[in-house]
């Protein structure tokens, strides 16, 4: 696989199916690893991250279920290729900077990516579409127990996974979930979901993960604490909160359809109207334009638009994407007339 | 008002900063207030939050030295440099500084013990299972594994079992 066969190929995650996916976009584990006797990353040398680099390339050769997949060295790919990575969620914006040694293992279906020499040596993430942490676990699980019996971990039985920083330390296991929440948000309950959640020891990020800020109706809601839980423990804690996050967001939904459904349907047809018609729409525009879409598909008043094509649009919008699309360097200026062109064309050939 | 920092531009941010009990004010333009929201942010990273909290940990200050001196002979990183940077240098750092880190870890995550995964576990595991475990003690086990409802290990076993009881039948 090239990466430019990323481009027409839709991610698994981004089917739109699972439990749960008129709220949850995503489930996502991933689980942090170092190999015993190597310095972590900031601290190894080039030759210890090379040797790194290999033992690890060499022993994910051999896992069943990574059979299919493909190894990018970042040092070969240029600052769009990079970007294009992180827009696919195939990698952090930690992964494209001082690139040298660093490399990520990405399967055909998208789903299984494994980042080499971030902050810890390995980085495993599995992403399902929906609500869906106890089978992604069970995925995932099985693949750290095939690297397990090929690569010496460092590890510890009081202190678990050793991690390069101590706050991932235990099961290395960082679980995630997508949500979309448009009508906490319009019924400005947010403000007060977003202070229990950081009150019970969750983080609630951006859609890009760490660094990012939550931006619009998206919300990406982790555990932080990584030690002196079972990551069946782990799971079950942050199940339990989004379940309560997913019913506060279905009641929001039913109190607004019932109080004013002629304004949010205006709303939402204004949106759709929009994204048909523009001729120059930024990349934020989009998101909150298609987010409110996505809300008009899962109410059913929007009947002819599947939440795939709402999910690939969030997706091929981006800058890189579009870069990538069009094959040229693109000014932002260039690429809001290319968004909206792109857009114009994908919704109204439907 | 012009900005304190340029002198060019209007001042449109208005900025209180504290520092030791001095209250100092600083009237600044868009530019130069981002310019100082950057600064602030990179002196105030995570790295600065976990070495704060690694100070907490310091059994007295008499020993602060003794503490700052100490260096992982696997990898080379003081405790001074996790203190800097936030990170550990290697898996042998854990050992290394136990003493410091034991407390910090139970700050950060409200325990010190690790109940998850083992993967010595899953090594061990898989070289029992070399050693041609015998049909009714893997049945055995089988019936553990299901009763602890570890479903993966149960698939393991009962393939396993499967396999010894087709080759028995081929061989008798």
């Amino acid at each position: 696989m090239q990466i430019n066969d990323l481009i027409n190929h839709t991610s698994e995650w981004l089917k739109g199916t699972g439990p749960n996916s008129d709220v949850v976009i995503s489930s996502r584990i991933r689980l942090a690893r170092n190999l015993n006797k190597f310095p972590f990353p900031h601290w190894a040398s080039k030759a210890q991250l090379n040797a790194v680099l290999e033992k690890s390339s060499q022993a994910m050769e051999k896992v069943q279920l990574l059979k299919q997949s493909t190894l990018f060295v970042l040092a070969n790919l240029d600052s769009i290729d990079k970007q294009f990575l992180v827009e696919r969620h195939l990698m952090s914006i930690e992964h494209t900077q001082k690139t040298e040694q660093k490399a990520v293992l990405v399967n055909d279906e998208e789903n299984i990516a494994v980042m080499i020499n971030e902050e810890d040596h390995l980085r495993i993430q599995l992403m399902q579409s929906g609500f869906n942490l106890f089978e992604a676990w069970g995925i995932i699980n099985g693949i750290d127990d095939c690297l397990a019996k090929l690569l010496d971990y460092a590890y510890l039985d009081d202190f678990g996974y050793l991690t390069a920083c101590p706050t991932n330390t235990g099961t290395g296991m960082r679980g995630s979930v997508m949500l979309h929440l448009p009508a906490l948000v319009m019924s400005r309950q947010i403000e007060r979901v977003l202070a229990a959640i950081s009150k019970l020891s969750f983080t609630t990020r951006g859609l890009y993960g760490e660094g990012t800020q939550a931006s619009g109706n998206f919300f990406q809601i982790s555990n932080q604490v990584s030690l002196g839980h079972s990551e069946n423990e782990i799971i079950e804690n942050i199940n339990g909160l989004i379940r309560q996050i997913i019913e506060q967001e279905t009641q929001a939904r039913e109190i607004i359809l019932t109080k004013s459904k002629v304004v949010l349907e205006d709303r939402i047809n204004r949106s759709l109207g929009i994204l048909k018609s523009a001729r120059i729409i930024t990349s934020q525009e989009t998101t909150e334009l298609l987010s409110m879409i996505r809300l008009g598909s899962d109410l059913g008043m929007i009947k002819d638009i599947d939440r795939r094509t709402i999910n690939e649009l969030f997706i091929i919008t981006q800058p890189a994407h579009l870069q990538k699309l069009e094959n040229v360097k693109l000014s932002s200026d260039q690429r809001d007339l290319k968004r909206a062109e792109l857009i114009r064309k994908k919704l109204n050939l439907l | 008002m012009l900005c304190d920092v340029c002198g060019k531009n209007p001042a449109t941010v208005h900025l209180t900063e504290i520092i030791d009990e001095q209250m100092n004010e600083l009237h600044l333009c868009e530019d130069c207030a981002r310019h100082k929201s950057a600064a602030m942010e990179q002196q105030f990273g995570l790295s600065d939050l976990l070495a704060g909290m690694a100070d907490f940990e310091k059994p007295s200050s008499s020993k602060e030295e003794e503490i700052v001196m100490i260096k992982c002979p696997s990898c080379g990183l003081a405790y001074a440099d996790f203190k800097k940077i936030g990170r550990l240098g290697c898996g042998e750092c854990y050992n290394v500084f136990r003493k410091y880190l034991a407390p910090l870890l139970k700050r950060i995550h409200g325990s010190n013990q690790h109940i998850g995964k083992n993967p010595a576990k899953i090594k061990v595991s898989t070289k029992l299972y070399k050693k041609k475990t015998s049909l009714p003690e893997l049945k055995n086990q089988l019936q553990k594994a299901i009763s602890t409802e570890a479903f993966e290990e149960a698939a393991r076993l009962r393939d396993q079992i499967k396999e010894m009881e087709n080759k028995k039948e081929k061989e008798g």
